[in-house]
């Protein structure tokens, strides 16, 4: 080949137009040379632990008996979906994602319709929803923790200033009573995403609408249910699938506020799967509940992309 | 609304909102500027008993914390600029070049975000640990890519995609190249949308917890939410302290929050991408 191409005369400078490339086969090949770096990265990042996962999940491999480590096939799974702990840490996690999620919707709600309305703090409030969205989960958490506290926090004052029942409470002794503050701080932090969205949704609804529906005689509870809610539909529905998704996989508030305790009254399955990993070391258990995690996030994800698609938009 | 009562009630759930939202911020100040000895008795009062700027200077002069900072901060700066880099090159590819199956990638891209943190925690800490990269930068920059790519590749997508075409093809006609086209005549142009996803992908690293507590051991290398929360599970709990860093580590983010409130939620609302 190479000798071939240096028997060759030396072909004149002057490029015929049939051997240069044409403009738009041109823009074509840069266009994918300028994909190609962040799909590299972002597949190295994410399907290359995906893969590592699924060979570990059937291996016997706990870090601290190196040597041991042999092929298990479907033993792991088989360990973990007989685990009563595991359920448990599932129902657990669902129960948090229903509650949370719920929560956070309605109060979202109210956030989004009172800020699409026009006032004069508007832009203050805008503003102040938004600066919780961007403390740290973890930081929020520990916030959480010491507001539930009974000396330096404020939920047992306030409560004693209200005169309301509660206030010489052992919060993180009590396995129910226990999640309140897990909530609480998950509301907390991410509330104003779920409001975000949604007030983008309500503002891609046209005032005159709400004209006709009044001199049609409806009332404002009538145009909401009637008009807002339907028009609001696939804004609801993105805002609770990255909710959902995310409640899925809490993880940092329960670590930070109570540690899955107490017992293991607020263990979660994002927990339990970390537990495996990083605290027994043992990869191979760690790996096929990560495999069984991902499966259910996947599924939520392709729902949600499917929804994207549907509402159009460039990525239609 | 067009009543008092309307008016007032309406008033009124204004104010219960900026309380839920700022109250916290306000009791985290207090708290930094009282003394030890108040923080370990029943609060009495909305007021510091007295103001105290000692658990400022302990977080400094004792526990460091400004380690922590400079480690956050230049983590998430170095996974923000890879992420723009690269991602804005990808966004140019898949908002300007006839490419085929642009929605199957922006789809990948998509489901990559989704990609549970949890489960590339094992991986990537067996990866790492096999290459002695346990306790560095590049532990945490890695896994951050994730966190702030997607985002990225998204929000200037959406953006390169509203820039019109014209201005680029009037400078092809002018005889500028490929190269010199995106440089000088676009990139200015996209400058504002590279920016935000900058911001937001700065803020979603900034925001890792999971992966700095799996990967970072030794307290030289903790980021600002790890040594806070150690702060914590130290034998003797540091209120003040903990309070005065919490301080410390929002107030720059608050006010970038305050500033360009109206880019950050035109990135997260265009991105709808992460929470």
């Amino acid at each position: 080949m190479a000798t071939k191409v240096a028997s060759r005369p030396t072909p004149a400078p002057v490029p015929s137009p049939r051997r240069r490339l044409s403009y738009t086969t041109s823009r074509i090949i840069v266009g994918y040379l300028l994909v190609t770096p962040a799909l590299l990265i972002l597949a190295m990042i994410s399907l290359y632990p995906l893969i590592y996962n699924l060979v570990l999940s059937t291996r016997y491999d706990v870090l601290t008996q190196p040597g041991t480590q042999h092929f298990l096939g479907l033993a792991n799974y088989r360990q973990i979906l007989t685990d009563v702990n595991f359920w448990a840490d599932m129902l657990r996690t669902g129960f948090f994602m229903v509650v949370s999620v719920g929560l956070e919707f309605v109060v979202g709600l109210i956030l989004a319709l009172v800020v699409n309305q026009k006032f004069k703090a508007r832009g203050l409030v805008r503003a102040s929803i938004l600066i919780p969205w961007a403390i740290p989960t973890a930081v929020a958490a520990l916030l959480w923790r010491m507001f539930f506290d009974t000396r330096s926090g404020f939920v047992d004052f306030a409560l004693q200033a209200l005169h309301l029942p509660g206030a010489n409470l052992v919060w993180f002794n009590s396995p129910t009573l226990a999640w309140v503050p897990i909530i609480l701080s998950d509301m907390w932090k991410n509330t104003p995403f779920i409001a975000l969205l949604l007030l983008a949704g309500l503002q891609t609804i046209p005032q005159e609408i709400y004209e006709s529906a009044r001199i049609d005689g409806a009332n404002a509870w009538q145009a909401f249910r009637r008009l807002t809610m339907p028009l609001l539909r696939p804004a609801i529905m993105v805002a609770l699938i990255f909710r959902t998704l995310s409640a899925l996989l809490v993880f940092d508030a329960v670590y930070v506020l109570t540690g899955g305790g107490p017992g293991q009254s607020t263990e979660v399955v994002a927990y339990y799967d970390w537990y495996k990993y990083l605290v027994d070391l043992n990869f191979g258990a760690g790996a096929a509940v990560a495999v069984i995690i991902t499966i259910v996030a996947l599924v939520l994800a392709a729902l949600y992309v499917r929804l994207l698609r549907q509402r159009g938009g460039f990525m239609s | 609304m067009r009543t008092w009562y309307g008016r007032s009630g309406f008033a009124a759930l204004v104010t219960l909102i900026i309380v839920y939202s700022l109250f916290p911020f306000y009791w985290v100040f207090k708290s930094s500027m009282e003394s030890s000895a108040a923080l370990n008795q029943p609060t009495s009062s909305l007021l510091p008993n007295q103001w105290t700027w000692t658990h400022y200077q302990a977080i400094f002069a004792v526990a460091n914390f400004l380690r922590p900072l400079l480690n956050s901060m230049f983590v998430a700066a170095a996974a923000t600029l890879i992420s723009v880099i690269v991602g804005a090159m990808a966004a140019y590819g898949l908002a300007r070049m006839p490419i085929w199956g642009k929605t199957l990638i922006l789809g990948f891209i998509l489901l990559v975000s989704f990609f549970p943190q949890i489960a590339m925690v094992g991986p990537l800490f067996l990866v790492f640990r096999h290459l002695h990269w346990l306790n560095t930068y590049q532990s945490l920059i890695i896994p951050y890519l994730i966190l702030a790519m997607p985002i990225t590749i998204w929000i200037l997508t959406a953006f390169f995609s509203q820039i019109p075409i014209d201005i680029e093809e009037a400078a092809m006609m002018d005889g500028a190249s490929i190269p010199a086209t995106i440089l000088k005549v676009f990139f200015p142009i996209a400058m504002p949308g590279i920016f935000t996803a900058a911001i937001l992908g700065f803020l979603l690293s900034w925001n890792d917890f999971l992966f700095a507590l799996s990967f970072i051991h030794s307290p030289s290398m903790q980021t600002v939410p790890l040594a806070l929360v150690n702060f914590r599970n130290a034998y003797y709990v540091h209120y003040g302290q903990i309070y005065a860093g919490v301080v410390v580590a929002s107030l720059p983010i608050a006010l970038v929050v305050l500033f360009l409130q109206r880019r950050i939620e035109a990135g997260l609302t265009a991105g709808s991408v992460k929470g």
